[in-house]
């Protein structure tokens, strides 16, 4: 599904990714790990096409499609879609609006009909039941006022509004308490399927109790310098990263 | 003023000179000595003033020069209409839920004229036939706002004013209808129109008004409005001006309110379209507890300029103003806000707050901001703010992340922005209206006729409007 080879990205003049390799296949969780500043949201902004960012060097095929071609907006309509790990508040924007927007043009995009105002109200409150969302959501504004564990509830919402074929969930878990963990937790597990796949950016392990990787890795220093099963997620909780550090230096 | 300073339009000065000067027989035949006195008055004062040019401060950066130097046919007469009123005006659909009075080129329409007497007492009415009718409310109030010696236009005004609308609420009425009062222009002669409007709300007395400016073709006009509005002792105004005004129409408007103790004015200028458009608003509070909020919205693009002049003065103490004005400037637009509020030393716990926000969607469009506080009292809380920026690239990421096309996020932002003010528009249906019209302006799509209540172009052309599932 997704093929990185030799990634290099730079920002601003700075290298902050070099000669990154990672493959991911449908039905597939990864977890990418590692400590802060190494470049796991930079690798997921420029999976989503974030122009901030550019590529100086090596490939993204995704589905066979280069996936650098392709625009911000089309890269979701293909069906990636990125956790933000700071949601963005967009004040006057409705949710509702937001949503009804993105679906309209995703289904065109795949050749759909638009959903009527009350099937898309019917299926937005569907999606808003799996993650547990507060009824007026509707009305309010895209993530302004949102409490830490609201937006990161609402990413998950996205998500579950979208049906995505690639998530990146970058630090979806981080700040959120043990209910708001469980719903979001829940929220993903639900939504995987044999033809989907993600990739969770965390810190932690506790969140790989719920949605258990087929693929660890770690990234320090703008590369995947490690890679093993969900035991080495139990290993980084014990241990840190300091004989990560330790074996790069032996290498 | 000094005579030797070389004026902008002369000739257009002279003309209208001159045309005064063969109307003053047909003004005292009609007037009683009280306007004729006041608009030779005003004649000496435009004769002394000539047009403002970039010399005076507040017209620095406007410069009528060019658009005064177009052809003018001052001498224009309703009569000399050839469009069919009656084709023009089957239709009357009522968007806003509102009484429609309806100008033509500076002329009230046929039926509508004369004096309109609700069941409470208030009253619309042409201004000359109220001229004549109420004698003693234009003794009152009549030009006792307006100040000549501001600039040349409004003199000019005062000077050969024919006809504009005259509205009285008298003292502890709600009036429960809202009346807009709409003023088309529709000519094959590039007109010039002065048109004075006057509206006085007694003690307590409470008025929603729609004003409207709408232009059917493309012939350059210039309409010259006063409008004079006198609010009494906890009397209530909501005001609207809407201007959607062809690429080749100019529309000047001064509008002067006075406020009394614990009166309230919320005014709210929403300009879609037009050539050069100029609003200056003139608040002057003068009794305790009185509060203005003046607020507006500019959407400009291609050539177009709007500027506009918002002066509050603070005359006396406890009484609070807002000035809050948003705008998109796009292409070579040019827009300019300049706030100015006055606090005078005698008003103590003043609260005054200016804000002007600005995108600037092109490096070739310009935008000037002035708010501007000038204040000698000590104990007064006031702030003011002005932004010019583009749109949020982070939010744009965001919205495109999901999908929608940078077209799209564009506009959500875009609409998201100017919400702000749409949503103080106390009218549900004409806000509902506003909003559709501002996104169908931001897309594009908005022809010059649309806003118009009238609807003549395409009568049967339903007015239509989308789901707003964000009110479900
Ligand atoms: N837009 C940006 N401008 C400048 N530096 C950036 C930008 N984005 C990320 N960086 C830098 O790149 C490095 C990696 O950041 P990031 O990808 O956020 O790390 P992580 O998500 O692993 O904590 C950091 O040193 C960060 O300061
Ligand atoms: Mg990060």
């Amino acid at each position: 599904m997704l093929k990185i080879k030799d990634l290099h990205v730079s920002v601003q003049g700075k290298e902050i990714i070099n000669g990154l390799n990672l493959e991911v296949n449908k039905g597939e969780v990864h977890a990418i790990m590692g400590p802060n500043g190494t470049g796991k949201s930079t690798l997921a902004s420029v999976i989503a096409g974030n122009e901030s960012y550019e590529v100086t060097q090596g490939e993204i095929s995704y589905n066979g499609k280069n996936l650098l071609e392709l625009s911000i907006e089309d890269r979701a309509r293909e069906g990636i879609f990125l956790g933000f790990q700071y949601p963005v508040e967009i004040p006057g924007v409705s949710m509702t609006n937001f949503m009804r927007t993105a679906l309209d043009e995703i289904r065109e995009y795949r050749g759909q009909e638009p959903l009527s105002a009350a099937a898309f109200l019917k299926y937005m409150k569907e999606k808003k039941a799996l993650v547990e969302m507060n009824a007026k959501l509707n009305n309010r504004s895209v993530n302004e006022g949102f409490s830490g564990g609201e937006k990161k509830k609402n990413e998950i919402f996205q998500m579950a509004m979208l049906e995505p074929k690639l998530a990146i969930l970058d630090e979806t878990d981080s700040g959120l308490d043990i209910d708001a963990l469980r719903i979001v937790a829940n929220g993903v597990t639900k939504l995987k399927s044999p033809e989907n796949a993600t990739i969770v950016i965390t810190h932690y392990q506790r969140l790989l109790d719920y949605i258990v990787p087929d693929f660890v890795h770690v990234m320090y220093d703008g590369k995947i310098v490690k890679t093993g099963d969900k035991s080495l997620a139990l290993k980084l909780e014990e241990k840190g990263y300091d004989w990560i550090k330790e074996e790069l230096k032996a290498k | 003023m000094s005579k030797n300073k070389t004026e902008i339009a002369p000739q257009l000065k002279e003309d209208l000179l001159h045309q005064f000067e063969a109307t003053i027989d047909s003004f005292e035949a009609k007037e009683s000595p009280f306007f004729v006195e006041k608009r030779k008055k005003a004649y000496e004062e435009f004769k002394l003033l000539g047009f403002p040019d970039n010399t005076l401060e507040s017209w620095r950066k406007t410069n009528l020069k060019p658009f005064l130097e177009r052809a003018y046919d001052i001498e224009y007469l309703p009569a000399k209409t050839t469009s069919p009123k009656e084709s023009i005006f089957q239709c009357d659909i009522n968007q806003f839920d509102t009484d429609l009075y309806t100008m033509l080129n500076g002329e009230w329409i046929e039926g509508a004229n004369g004096v309109t007497t609700y069941d409470n007492g208030t009253i619309v009415a042409n201004l000359s036939i109220a001229k004549l009718a109420f004698p003693d409310l234009f003794k009152a109030h009549y030009g006792e706002c307006v100040i000549n010696e501001r600039n040349g236009l409004i003199a000019l005004n005062s000077a050969l004013y024919q006809e504009g609308y005259f509205i009285y609420v008298p003292d502890n009425v709600e009036h429960n209808t809202n009346l807009q009062m709409v003023n088309i222009i529709n000519s094959e002669q590039s007109i010039f129109t002065n048109t004075r409007n006057l509206v006085i709300l007694g003690k307590n007395a409470k008025l929603k008004l729609v004003h409207c400016d709408d232009s059917i073709n493309n012939n350059s006009s210039f309409i010259n409005n006063v409008t004079e509005i006198c609010l009494q002792e906890g009397a209530d105004l909501d005001l609207y001006k809407l201007q959607n005004k062809d690429d080749e129409a100019i529309v000047m408007t001064s509008t002067f309110i006075r406020q009394a103790k614990d009166s309230n004015l919320s005014s709210n200028t929403i300009v879609l379209n037009g050539g050069l458009i100029r609003n200056d608003t003139h608040v002057s509070l003068n009794g305790r507890g009185a509060n203005a909020d003046v607020m507006g919205l500019y959407l400009v693009d291609r050539k177009q300029i709007v500027d506009n002049h918002v002066y509050i003065s603070h005359n006396v103490s406890n009484c609070s103003s807002k000035q809050v004005f948003k705008g998109i400037v796009d292409d070579q637009a040019h827009s300019i806000f300049n706030g100015h509020t006055m606090v005078k030393q005698d008003a103590q716990q003043t609260i005054a707050f200016q804000n002007n926000n600005n995108i600037q969607l092109t490096t070739k469009s310009k935008i000037d901001t002035h708010p501007f506080l000038e204040i000698y009292a000590d104990d007064v809380k006031c702030s003011h703010g002005a932004t010019v920026g583009q749109l949020d690239m982070e939010a744009m990421f965001y919205l495109m992340q999901r999908g929608i096309c940078e077209r799209n996020a564009r506009m959500l932002l875009m609409s998201a922005f100017v919400r702000q003010i749409i949503n103080e528009i106390a009218l549900p249906t004409m806000r509902a209206s506003v909003d559709e019209l501002v996104q169908k302006r931001l897309k594009g799509e908005l022809s010059a006729c649309e806003q118009c209540s009238i609807q003549c172009i395409d009568p049967d052309k339903p007015i239509h409007f989308d789901i707003d599932i964000s009110k479900i």
